[in-house]
């Protein structure tokens, strides 16, 4: 992912994270689960879990595209530049798995 | 604001970099001016926030696998050294953010002029630090 693609899935992301922080600070802020039950119950309801989904893979796809940046920027010899991006894109991969499993355990 | 930069003629070498240009960098003089610390600071932060996930993430498993790990996360907020991290992460999260919106306004044409642009990277730089006080007096 690079050019304007890049340049448009940093923005779109970067809404959709804005409006979910805004949406959890309330949440946080107003009343926030007192209790294990109560928490278990609001992450693993469909509309608070999807959202949640969503908003991880949004920030996976963020991250991508900015620490793919940073990584442009700094790492220059190809084979370590090459290395850290699959480095990165594993991690990536992995944390977006690690999402789901946790997501959905709380849903069962 | 002065800027030290040693004057040298450039050379051009074969594969067309500058091969002689000025380099001077003592960070102790060189003056940033403050969109470019806001800007290098949102990079920061930006790596800051990944390091930031796995941890984010195993504390949401922990929360969510039994009341006993739910406790376990909540004990955790009682140290003062953990509630310093979260500190950290609040204010790497808040300037990243406020540095995200200035970047996206300034996509629509809002606050491209200079004089505009300087007075946002001061509000976004102070909002960022503003936001951790408050999240400071929350936690401690």
């Amino acid at each position: 992912m690079s050019g304007l693609r890049a340049w448009l899935v940093q923005r779109m992301t970067a809404l959709y994270m804005l409006f979910f922080i805004v949406f959890l600070l309330v949440y946080f802020l107003r009343a926030p689960a007192a209790s294990y039950t109560a928490w278990h119950a609001w992450v693993s309801s469909p509309a608070v879990s999807i959202a949640t989904f969503v908003f991880f893979i949004a920030l996976l796809m963020h991250t991508w595209v900015g620490m793919r940046d940073v990584i442009l920027d700094y790492v220059k010899p190809l084979a370590i530049r090459v290395f850290a991006l699959a480095l990165l894109g594993f991690f990536l991969v992995g944390l977006g798995a690690w999402v789901i499993r946790i997501l959905w355990t709380a849903h069962n | 604001m002065i800027l030290c930069v040693p004057i040298m003629p450039i050379q051009h070498s074969d594969d067309g970099s500058n091969a002689r240009r000025a380099v001077f960098l003592n960070l102790a003089q060189i003056q940033m001016p403050v969109g470019a610390v806001t800007s290098i600071t949102h990079r920061i932060t930006g790596v800051l926030l990944v390091i930031g996930i796995p941890f984010f993430l195993y504390l949401l498993d922990l929360s969510l696998q039994s009341p006993q790990s739910y406790t376990q996360v909540m004990t955790l907020f009682g140290h003062a050294a953990f509630k310093l991290l979260v500190l950290v992460f609040i204010w790497a999260l808040a300037h990243h953010l406020l540095a995200g919106v200035r970047h996206l306004l300034s996509d629509i044409d809002i606050g491209s002029g200079l004089s505009y642009a300087r007075r946002s990277a001061w509000s976004v730089n102070i909002g960022g630090l503003a936001v951790a006080l408050l999240a400071a007096g929350a936690l401690f």
